[in-house]
């Protein structure tokens, strides 16, 4: 390679790296990052005993709802619709989460009842220890379908 | 002391009077001024006739002035937090001295500078002012479209209203139907997995820097190409441009002319702003959705294909080769000679015409048709949504589309410059429909409502 060619291609390398060295700092900078504590975090949401089979209990802070199915079973449903992101209330008369936005309706477990929502509701991780319940919001679950796989029952108890 | 002044001012204009009187030092003062410097130092007469140009391009320039003032303004009294901003937003309105003036003006500058930018690149295409030399001043353009479009959408968060928290959220979903980055691009946006403080900054720091920084830059670069370029001329259909069409010096007949239209533009803003608030909403409320949840105007026409077609056709698929078709559009040999004449030639004016009807009329069929008549995901229950919401329905349309192209060439015997303006006409048309549709006909849910 002739010296002024190996010159201007160190110059070309050099200038792509900086420029690669830049993008890197200013994409970690504006990154996002999550703070503990806050959505995101850990929620312990109460006894197993206070939610009668049926419920649905809606936690604010943590977005999501605390569903016991009939067979007492329980799930952490997230509240953001799958189609665009609205969030979905419960409307106890017809027994289904209805979204306001484009008209998804959602089963108790988060199934799809109504288009144009792609998928049912999304769950979080959730966990039952000494009858305490504890949900992790930093831990999605996205199904394709709404089966038991995701249902978590209480300890039986003695 | 009055010599210092004049020092000062010869420094400015670099040794010219600041008013020339006659022609040659008048160019002068272009050449050597660096706001002039933007414009030719002569110009054709027949270019800078307002019936022309419309004065839209220049008008937009206005708009980013008046957009500048006003925002910087507001600066001074926002604080891009949740705990503030909507405060800040009431503030505004009630407590500030003009404050409600100066956000009506930032906010109606803001849409406005959308319907203006828009109108503008329909004037340089339908008098074909795209083609050679100027495809690339076209492509700027279409980034200073696009960088409007991101300015308006930041800046619609900022109130931290009903309004604004939601169409933020129903714009930034969409993102999830892209395959493979869409949700790493939608988290890094909002800065997480939701609208929240982080959003809020951020959207602050694009709309207020980033974007207005990179809109001036691409902006003195479109308007120096159009000096480069030279500029299109007007004529009629049949003539061509004489070697001696007049042209006039810059100063006055441009700048007198940029002026007049700018203190009148400047008037009529004003006297909408001081007649009509700026909307703001209840303060944002994470946990309710408000019914109907609409996107802000300018996306309604991509809200309603939402409603039509599967999320990843109507948000991505669909703009994607829309915006697509309008970068190669200028490098399609034209094989009419059209620059300077509106529509091309008579045939063009009238299949100008027809596409503008196909385009209304087949797309208020189709919409009521897919109401109430057809529901395709039913009708083909074993086929995902994405092919029976989705690949079937854009094939059938893209189908019908060709029908029309076949149509225009064959029966109308139409050059390919003619049918494609036909065809450009449709397509508008059917966008513009569907964004009335969703401005005017869907209420409660998202129903086909009547407006009145
Ligand atoms: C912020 C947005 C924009 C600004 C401030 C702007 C400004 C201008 C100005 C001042 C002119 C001189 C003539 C006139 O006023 O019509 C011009 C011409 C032109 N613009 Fe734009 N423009 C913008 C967006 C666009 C867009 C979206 C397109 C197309 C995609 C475009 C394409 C052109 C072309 C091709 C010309 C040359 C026209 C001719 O020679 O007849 N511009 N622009
Ligand atoms: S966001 Fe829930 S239906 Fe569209």
């Amino acid at each position: 390679m002739k010296r002024r060619n190996f010159l201007k291609a160190s110059w070309l390398g050099l200038l792509a790296l900086a420029g690669g060295e830049s993008a890197f700092i200013g994409l970690k900078f504006v990154s996002p990052h999550v703070d503990a504590g806050e959505f995101g975090g850990l929620f312990d949401v109460g006894a197993v005993d206070d939610f009668p089979s049926g419920s649905v209990t809606p936690f604010v802070n943590g977005r999501f709802y605390l569903v016991r199915l009939n067979d007492g079973g329980f799930l952490a449903v997230y509240r953001q619709c799958t189609h665009l992101g609205c969030s979905v209330p419960w409307n106890a008369e017809q027994q289904q989460f209805v979204c306001p936005c484009h008209g998804s309706a959602f089963e108790r477990d988060g199934e799809v009842l109504n288009p144009p929502a792609p998928r049912p509701l999304d769950l979080f991780a959730l966990t039952i220890k000494d009858g305490q319940i504890r949900v992790d919001t930093g831990k999605r679950i996205e199904r394709d379908h709404a089966d038991d796989r995701y249902v978590v029952y209480p300890e039986a108890t003695a | 002391m009055s010599d210092f002044v004049q020092r000062v001012v010869e420094s400015i204009s670099r040794g010219e009077p600041l008013t020339p009187t006659d022609d040659r030092s008048r160019m002068r003062a272009v050449m050597n001024n660096l706001v002039l410097h933007l414009h030719p130092s002569k110009v054709a007469a027949p270019s800078i006739k307002l019936t022309y140009t419309w004065g839209l391009g220049g008008l937009a320039v206005l708009l980013s002035a008046v957009l500048v003032v006003t925002g910087v303004m507001l600066m001074f009294v926002y604080t891009p937090s949740p705990d503030t901003a909507y405060q800040n937003m009431q503030n505004l309105q009630t407590d500030i001295r003009f404050g409600q003036l100066i956000r009506n003006l930032h906010h109606w500058s803001g849409n406005a500078m959308i319907v203006v930018v828009v109108l503008h690149m329909l004037r340089v295409l339908f008098t074909n002012a795209l083609h050679r030399p100027r495809e690339f001043n076209w492509l700027l353009g279409l980034s200073l479209l696009l960088l409007t479009g991101a300015a308006n959408f930041t800046g619609y968060l900022l109130p931290w209203d009903q309004r604004a928290y939601w169409a933020i959220t129903v714009g930034v979903s969409l993102l999830q139907y892209v395959p493979v980055v869409g949700e790493g691009i939608g988290r890094f946006i909002l800065g997480g997995p939701e609208v929240d403080a982080t959003t809020l900054t951020n959207f602050y720091g694009l709309h207020v820097a980033v974007i207005p920084l990179m809109l001036f830059g691409i902006m003195s670069f479109h308007l120096w190409r159009t000096r480069k370029d030279g500029f299109s001329i007007p004529r009629r259909i049949g003539t061509v441009i004489s070697e001696k069409v007049e042209r006039v010096t810059t100063i006055p007949h441009l700048i007198s002319r940029e002026a007049v239209f700018a203190l009148v533009m400047i008037a009529i803003l004003l006297t909408w702003a001081a007649l009509v608030d700026a909307p703001l909403e209840e303060a944002a409320d994470p946990a309710h959705s408000p019914n109907p949840a609409k996107a802000a105007w300018y996306f309604m026409g991509i809200q309603e294909l939402l409603l039509h077609f599967h999320p990843f056709f109507a948000a991505i698929v669909i703009p994607v080769l829309g915006l697509v078709g309008l970068v190669v559009l200028p490098y399609l040999e034209p094989d009419v000679d059209g620059e300077g004449i509106w529509f091309l030639s008579v045939k063009g004016r009238w299949l100008a015409l027809l596409g503008t009807v196909m385009g209304v009329a087949g797309t208020v069929l189709l919409v009521l048709v897919d109401e109430y008549v057809l529901n395709l995901p039913e009708l083909l229950p074993s086929l995902p949504t994405i092919l029976s919401n989705g690949w079937i329905p854009l094939a059938w349309l893209l189908g019908l589309l060709w029908l029309y192209w076949e149509l225009l060439r064959g029966l109308f015997r139409a050059y390919r410059s003619e049918a494609r303006l036909s065809l450009f006409c449709l397509l508008l048309a059917s966008f513009i429909t569907l964004t009335v549709i969703g401005i005017a006909f869907r209420g409660e849910g998202m129903a086909l409502v009547s407006p009145l």
